[in-house]
């Protein structure tokens, strides 16, 4: 029992992780029809950002701001450059430039940061406590609320504020929110800000407890992409739960089968949802009234 | 009010508009008729800038307004119901019609809302559902709402009849005629020509892209083309 909820412990907390890029990939999907496969780098660089401010004298919080920003100002920037010049593509196109961007974005980390591995010191405390004979470090808690935090305000922004109703009105019919005055290319940018800042703040978040490298993004970006399928791709509870599911999946298949095993469960969960269930668990057929 | 003038339009290769030219003064109801694949929409379109022409200009209260973007155009008065309603399905019908007020002043938005209630009853009793569950006449008015909340001076409607039973085709096309009362100058497509000529002013009558014929509305439902041609008489 103890060893099932150590494994559930460290489950959810990857798992809050790749929710958090899983809806980054549903809100750039929504509001634009594009797979950002370059979403692991804003996780990637909210941690690296963070990590060399800090240690090049700025305290935590406000290294971590700016870590937040540049990834911000890269979302806007792959927007504005790589992808609006493209519009009309085809959507394979779009996303061999969002492949194209996070080669870019690593290999460019690696050149101004370094190519070793990075922590940062736990936001608070490093003693665990122990919950029904499981270990629970702070750091996870913090992983847990902050997830939950991000996901909360998301849901407030998208539901409560005009704006994030007309990110939503953009994903529902481009044509009719062109047609009230909606700038949707101007949303669609939004939503790659809005994701590059989720992003971020999950590197950030997660550092702590399991390293960041300039490569660290791409299989995040692989497992995100996993729960967003997973959940139904458009789907921001989906997004959250499948997230979750795969953490969870992961973790308890590293457990008791092999921790080598570990990073295929993603490649597990894409395979069988496309042969099983290509709608995913919260996903809309493909049926419309008319 | 409006001007289009010789307007060219092509997808791609294949133009569709060879040169449309009309006219909407203010306070008109001016009516575009014609069959499927005329161009009806393709105009409409161009006008409210969703998509560019590629010769020709559009004037709008004596300004070009042909480099303006869609959203812009909203901002100046300019309206459109679209084709087949294009309501936000998953959003519910307040939020619909708020984003219809996506570029008003804040202040003036909840004034909008309640008149648009007061207009379409039947939508302020559904206010919290899902747009997509209303049934094919509320959607219309939906959209025409939609349209109202940002303050149009021109409302552009595509073909708002389309699908509806005849009851609720008269409610929409009265609605038409009370928001003209109410100021609001109306070009309407309609493949309901007998409807359409019974509320225009004036109408034009468009055939593979190009405007045939034009004139007041009791002249052209007179005239033996279009009896022959729409009017099955």
């Amino acid at each position: 029992m103890p060893e099932f909820l150590q494994f559930a412990f460290s489950g959810l907390t990857v798992g809050a992780i790749y929710a958090l890029v899983a809806l980054g990939f549903t809100l750039i999907y929504n509001a634009s029809g594009v797979i950002n496969f370059a979403q692991g780098e804003f996780v990637m660089l909210g941690g690296m950002v963070t990590v060399f401010a800090h240690a090049a004298g700025l305290p935590l919080p406000l290294a971590a701001l700016t870590a937040l920003v540049t990834a911000v100002v890269i979302g806007l920037a792959l927007y504005r450059f790589a992808i609006e010049p493209a519009r009309g593509a085809s959507a394979v196109s779009l996303i061999i430039i969002t492949i194209g961007a996070s080669i870019l974005l690593r290999g460019a980390t690696s050149i101004v940061f370094d190519k070793n591995f990075h922590s940062l010191p736990p936001y608070a405390g490093s003693a665990p406590w122990i919950v029904g004979g499981a270990a629970l470090l702070p750091q996870s808690l913090i992983v847990l609320g902050g997830a939950a935090a991000i996901v909360v305000a998301l849901w407030y922004f998208l539901t409560r504020t005009l704006t994030g109703k007309a990110l939503l009105a953009t994903a529902a019919n481009r044509l009719a929110a062109r047609l009230v005055g909606i700038n949707t290319n101007a949303v669609v940018g939004l939503s790659f800000a809005v994701s590059a800042a989720i992003g971020a703040l999950g590197g950030i978040l997660m550092t702590p407890i399991t390293f960041t490298s300039y490569d660290s993004g791409t299989l995040l970006a692989l497992k995100g992409f996993a729960a967003a399928m997973l959940g139904g791709m458009g789907n921001p509870l989906g997004a959250v739960v499948g997230g979750l599911v795969v953490g969870l999946l992961e973790a308890f298949s590293a457990g008791y089968i092999s921790s080598s095993y570990k990073d295929a469960v993603a490649f597990l969960v894409i395979l069988g949802v496309l042969f099983l269930m290509p709608q995913g668990l919260f996903g809309r057929g493909g049926v419309e009234r008319v | 009010m409006l001007k289009v003038e010789n307007v060219v339009c092509r997808y791609g290769r294949i133009e569709v508009l060879h040169g449309v030219s009309l006219e909407v003064g203010a306070g008109e109801i001016v009516s575009l008729i014609g069959s499927n694949g005329a161009g009806k929409t393709t105009l409409m379109r161009v006008i409210s800038g969703i998509l560019p022409m590629t010769g020709g200009r559009i004037v709008f209260d004596d300004e070009e307004i042909d480099r303006l973007p869609a959203h812009l155009r909203v901002v100046r008065g300019i309206a459109q119901v679209p084709e087949a309603r294009q309501v936000f399905a998953p959003l519910s019908v307040n939020d619909n019609l708020l984003l219809g007020g996506f570029r008003r002043r804040a202040a003036d938005v909840p004034r909008e809302l309640d008149r648009v209630y007061a207009l379409f009853p039947a939508l302020a009793e559904k206010r919290g559902i899902a747009a997509g569950n209303l049934s094919g006449g509320q959607q219309q008015m939906l959209a025409m709402g939609r349209a109202l909340m940002s303050g149009p001076r021109l409302l552009l409607l595509d073909e708002p009849s389309m699908g509806l039973a005849p009851v609720l085709v008269d409610q929409i096309l009265d609605t038409v005629v009370a928001l003209r009362k109410a100021g609001v100058t109306v070009l309407l497509v309609e493949q309901n020509v007998n409807a359409a000529l019974a509320i225009a002013d004036r109408a034009y009558v468009i055939e593979t892209g190009r405007i045939v014929l034009s004139g007041p509305s009791a002249t052209l439902a007179d005239d033996p083309r279009v009896r022959e041609a729409y009017l099955g008489l």
